[in-house]
């Protein structure tokens, strides 16, 4: 039987570079034959024309930095805050009686609904593109330290104790090592979160930034410079994904996740 | 209570943060003057036909993947593809094949529901238990019947988590679609009131959009524990 059997493992290899290599040659024959219009999906050479067009000129970097930097700066101050906010949560009873039902509204809720309401707050500017990815990014966070800094062995704790650390020593040898992998999670959920939102943000108020240039090449129907766009965006997304995963490998070497 | 005092007390600018009394007014009049229902409709209609359609195709498309490697090496890299791409980035491209109208809203939630529905489906259907695929087998099912009698039900669980997150998603995409796109819609509504001023009536909008966003996941979190009490 074909299903659910261990597959051979270098000859689906195989087919899968052939079968992406096979999608982007039938894509550039097929729009170079004419058969779909090029304004709806402009052909693989186009975009990749484009990409290095805006890679010569400098307006690529340009937008990778201005979507880059603003992220991160949403990114930062969400750890920032996240993390010392889910320890709180999670130690600290007064707090997580307080904030509990309300963390537990915001989190399914959707947060990009708020923009108009940090643009109101914060005016049209940078400000409230970081509010916003900020706001968005915050949420994993917390929940995952949250749960982690809650899940945490107690007899690590109470040893600990016996053995008289003061609570600062406690707090950052014994609770965030310990919390650690979770943490991570949260962070690596956040990031998408954090990428996803810094477009949304750059699409709705422009300003330089990949999202702006989607937008540009939407509203200028240049259908290069979308499509280009959406590629960008896409590189971005995998090379940070994969960059989160290399930390989390770097820093968890201690840990038995990565003994396997 | 803060948020009730402070613009009253004017520690804060009452056209910033309006009072909850005004918000909770201006949400009543929407109400009655059928605005609210009007565009809450809108946005739930496309929400549920995105979702709906992302459900369908997502968890054949992730068991068909399971049960097939050629396909999985095939579509499923495809697939792969595209995860590291925002979801949102792809709708200005919904809007230029689409229009501007509520296929391209549904496009892109369908879009956006796709994939966390074939991740999950997919894993699912892989933790199928060989020896229930081998009893059935043994039991003389064709092929054909352990696919959609023992695989498919066994992936169900797997993808009902997998739907919770494209419900998220729906939301995010239904509310950045709407921004986008205009027309019809809360988010619509949102920028609409915004642009206009009427701030009681925005941050009654966007309270009314995070308000569904809870009772979604929170309904369907009863439904998904209720559908799954079979399990143990």
């Amino acid at each position: 039987m074909a299903g659910l059997t261990h597959p051979r493992h270098w000859h689906l290899t195989t087919i899968r570079v052939l079968s992406v290599v096979a999608f982007f040659v039938v894509w550039e024959l097929v729009a170079r034959i004419g058969a779909i219009n090029p304004f709806l999906l402009p052909r693989p050479s186009l975009i990749f024309d484009q990409l290095q067009f805006e890679f010569m000129s400098g307006e690529l970097m340009r937008e990778v930095q201005g979507t880059l930097l603003r992220m991160f700066a949403g990114y930062s101050v969400a750890i920032v805050i996240g993390v010392p906010f889910g320890v709180l949560l999670a130690r600290v009873w007064p707090v997580r009686w307080f904030f509990d039902p309300l963390l537990s509204i915001a989190l399914p809720m959707p947060q990009i609904a708020f923009l108009p309401i940090f643009i109101l707050w914060l005016g049209v500017g940078d400000q409230s593109k970081i509010a916003l990815i900020v706001f968005t990014s915050l949420f994993p966070i917390v929940v995952q330290t949250w749960a982690g800094t809650d899940s945490i062995d107690k007899y690590l704790v109470w040893s600990a104790q016996s053995l008289g650390v003061s609570r600062r020593a406690l707090l950052w040898q014994i609770v965030l090592p310990a919390a650690m992998p979770q943490i991570l999670s949260g962070l690596q959920i956040a990031l998408p979160i954090a990428l996803l939102s810094t477009i949304v943000t750059e699409m709705l108020m422009g300003g330089t930034g990949v999202g702006g240039s989607i937008i540009n090449g939407m509203r200028m129907s240049d259908s290069p410079e979308l499509f280009g766009g959406i590629v960008t965006v896409g590189v971005l997304g995998f090379a940070l994904t994969k960059g989160m995963d290399n930390l989390r490998r770097r820093l968890m070497l201690w840990h038995q996740e990565s003994q396997a | 209570m803060l948020w009730e005092v402070a613009p009253r007390a004017g520690w804060i600018n009452p056209e910033m943060l309006p009072s909850l009394a005004t918000v909770a007014q201006a949400w009543w009049l929407s109400l009655v003057t059928g605005e609210l229902p009007y565009h809450t409709v809108a946005s739930l209609v496309n929400c549920v036909a995105g979702l709906a359609a992302g459900v369908v195709i997502g968890i054949l498309l992730g068991v068909s993947m399971a049960w097939h490697p050629l396909l999985n090496a095939t579509v499923g890299t495809l697939v792969q593809m595209t995860f590291p791409i925002p979801r949102t980035a792809l709708v200005p491209v919904m809007i230029v094949w689409f229009g501007l109208g509520a296929s391209s809203k549904i496009a892109a939630i369908f879009s956006g529901c796709l994939l966390p529905i074939i991740v999950s489906a997919y894993n699912g259907a892989r933790g199928t238990d060989p020896t229930l695929i081998w009893s059935a087998l043994a039991l003389g099912a064709s092929r054909r019947q352990v696919l959609w009698q023992v695989v498919l039900p066994s992936a169900i669980p797997d993808a009902m988590a997998g739907v919770r997150t494209a419900i998220a998603i729906a939301f995010v995409l239904m509310v950045t679609s709407e921004f986008l796109v205009g027309g019809r819609g809360l988010g619509y509504l949102i920028s609409f009131t915004g642009d206009a001023g009427a701030y009681p009536g925005m941050f009654a909008a966007v309270l009314t959009v995070a308000m569904l966003g809870f009772l979604a996941d929170r309904g369907y979190l009863k439904l998904m524990t209720w559908m799954l009490r079979w399990r143990d």
